[in-house]
């Protein structure tokens, strides 16, 4: 059950988009992001669509994976598509009307631009985490924030922080579907009854859960310690980020994208979305 | 008569994905009842995932599971009272426990089986008794237990469900050796006691050797075979072969025999290769 969420994981390869550099990715994920939202109809759209399944088929992530990923947030995506086909009223006569609900064409049309704008945003965010494990995740994090260090804010710290969050979620998922089956097999009902008796069957999972994670937290700071760690000042890395021609290439790809998405957008005004 | 029945059981981890992996690879199996069961195998050779399936933790690929003669997938069982009837009792089962006391944690069973305050009392008691548990102790909260003694509440946490087969994974695993010993002589007087089938999972062959009647081994998630503890370790050389190991006196009397002192190949505790090893000398053959 909580083995299938695929959001945030991390798929091993040797491809291309693998090898980037985790820093030339996350700034090139934040711009594929910004152009989503400058794409202002669907031929742009469409375009930032084409770009990303290109960029997927280089990396050999599979297809089933997208959907799997899109799973979850299922709920969100339908909600938005209803809010948008009910409540954007347009010019001229509604095409249905029933008591208080009107549906305007211009509805539809927002609703699944709104839509397939949502499913590429959270796909298109995936492929960071997909090809990219998290330990050079946060390297380049660091990396970003860096200049931020003379503002005196904690960026090692913050880094740290969230490499050992990721490096102990697998286990701690493990970990609870160990608790839960033992509380199971003394007959523990986890998956019955109403929200008040659900929260209370949690209990006996949740309470060994938070003392392990403590003691757990507690045996990592001493591991820790006993390796002299001190914080970031003067530490170096076994593994340097390097950027290299190929992470360019990316980027000029990227920023031709770009371009065109709002050359599309000038050029073939179709909504004023 | 067999109190767990297998049928051709399979089980697959992530079926239909490229992480698949075959666990269980179509074993079937008669557990008979009041049986004192050994199991052992190589890490990763289905043994986790296997006891799993006795008390419905998991659903078998394909295969049937049959609890004294019934199938525990059909419509009209009741998934929650097979639970109740087979205890299984986890790797570092301390990590289960929760309540403010012992008392409470040995309790969590029973009131989830429903029975009433009394009943409830006298099981934690009982429960509490056959661990070697003192009355004094289940007032206290079980984070403050030593790890032996927090490793009995939770078997007592089990056990206070009487159930009619208990499944036992490591029970003695990481505890030190007086801990050891006392866990599973507990084990072993409550088989005594109530005559309750047990499967003991374990990587000690001087334990199994020690307390199991029969033997399981388990091998790349197949069976390799089901006898009696005695025929099993016949067999050293296979066992090895498999990549187990046998108990430590045996393979001194293996050493030996192969600098020409043949004692027997039936040897795997201590006291019966002292016989052996003093008849030898008797008999004055050793120079």
């Amino acid at each position: 059950m909580l083995k299938d969420i695929t959001i945030g994981q991390f798929f091993p390869g040797k491809s291309i988009i693998h090898r980037l550099d985790s820093r030339f990715k996350i700034i090139l994920d934040v711009a594929y992001v910004v152009m989503l939202f400058i794409a202002g109809n669907f031929y742009s759209l469409a375009l930032a669509g084409v770009f990303m399944v290109f960029v997927y088929l280089l990396s050999g992530i599979s297809f089933k994976l997208i959907f799997k990923s899109l799973k979850p947030i299922l709920p969100i995506i339908l909600i938005t598509c209803l809010l948008n086909l009910f409540f954007i009223s347009g010019e001229g006569e509604p095409l249905v009307q029933l008591g208080f609900i009107h549906i305007y064409m211009e509805g539809i049309t927002t609703s699944i631009f709104m839509t397939v704008r949502i499913i590429f945003l959270i796909v298109g965010m995936s492929l960071l985490t997909y090809t990219t494990s998290p330990i050079a995740l946060t390297d380049a994090i660091e990396r970003l924030f860096s200049p931020l260090k003379k503002l005196h804010f904690p960026v090692h710290e913050l880094a740290m922080m969230m490499t050992i969050a990721l490096r102990f979620i697998p286990t701690l998922i493990e970990e609870t579907d160990k608790i839960m089956s033992a509380q199971k097999a003394r007959g523990a009902n986890l998956d019955t009854g109403g929200l008040i008796k659900k929260a209370k069957a949690l209990i006996p999972v949740l309470i060994p859960l938070f003392v392990s994670a403590f003691k757990r937290a507690n045996e990592l700071a001493l591991a820790m310690e006993c390796r002299c760690y001190r914080g970031g000042d003067g530490r170096t890395r076994m593994k340097q980020l390097k950027s290299g021609v190929k992470d360019y290439i990316a980027l000029i790809i990227t920023a031709a994208m770009f371009a065109a998405v709002i050359l599309l957008n000038i050029y073939i005004p179709i909504f004023g979305l | 008569m067999n109190v767990i029945e297998l049928k051709n059981v399979t089980y697959k981890y992530s079926a239909g994905t490229p992480f698949e992996s075959v666990a269980v690879d179509d074993v079937s199996v008669s557990i008979e009842k009041g049986e004192f069961c050994g199991i052992i195998g190589h890490t990763g050779s289905g043994k986790s995932t296997l006891i799993q399936h006795l008390n419905g933790l998991i659903k078998p690929t394909s295969g049937e599971v049959l609890i004294d003669g019934k199938n525990i997938w059909d419509k009209d069982v009741d998934i929650r009272n097979i639970r109740f009837k087979v205890g299984l009792v986890f790797q570092y089962s301390e990590h289960q426990l929760f309540e403010e006391t012992v008392y409470k944690d040995i309790a969590f069973g029973p009131k989830n089986m429903g029975l009433s305050e009394e009943e409830i009392d006298k099981r934690v008691h009982e429960a509490a008794e056959n661990m070697g548990l003192s009355a004094e102790l289940l007032e206290r909260s079980p984070f403050d237990l030593s790890g032996g003694q927090k490793r009995r509440a939770a078997l007592a946490g089990v056990i206070a469900m009487n159930p009619e087969i208990l499944i036992l994974d490591e029970p003695a695993a990481g505890l030190d050796p007086i801990g050891r010993e006392k866990v599973l002589s507990k084990i072993s007087d409550y088989h005594k006691k109530y005559g309750t089938t047990i499967l003991l999972v374990s990587h000690s062959m001087e334990d199994i050797v020690k307390y199991a009647e029969k033997v399981l081994v388990m091998n790349k998630g197949k069976i390799f075979c089901h006898e009696e503890t005695d025929k099993v370790f016949a067999k050293q050389d296979e066992i090895i072969k498999i990549g187990l190991d046998v108990p430590q006196i045996t393979k001194i009397i293996m050493k030996l025999r192969e600098k020409g002192i043949n004692l027997g190949n039936d040897i795997y505790t201590v006291e019966r290769a002292k016989e052996r090893i003093l008849e030898y000398l008797d008999k004055g053959t050793i120079c």
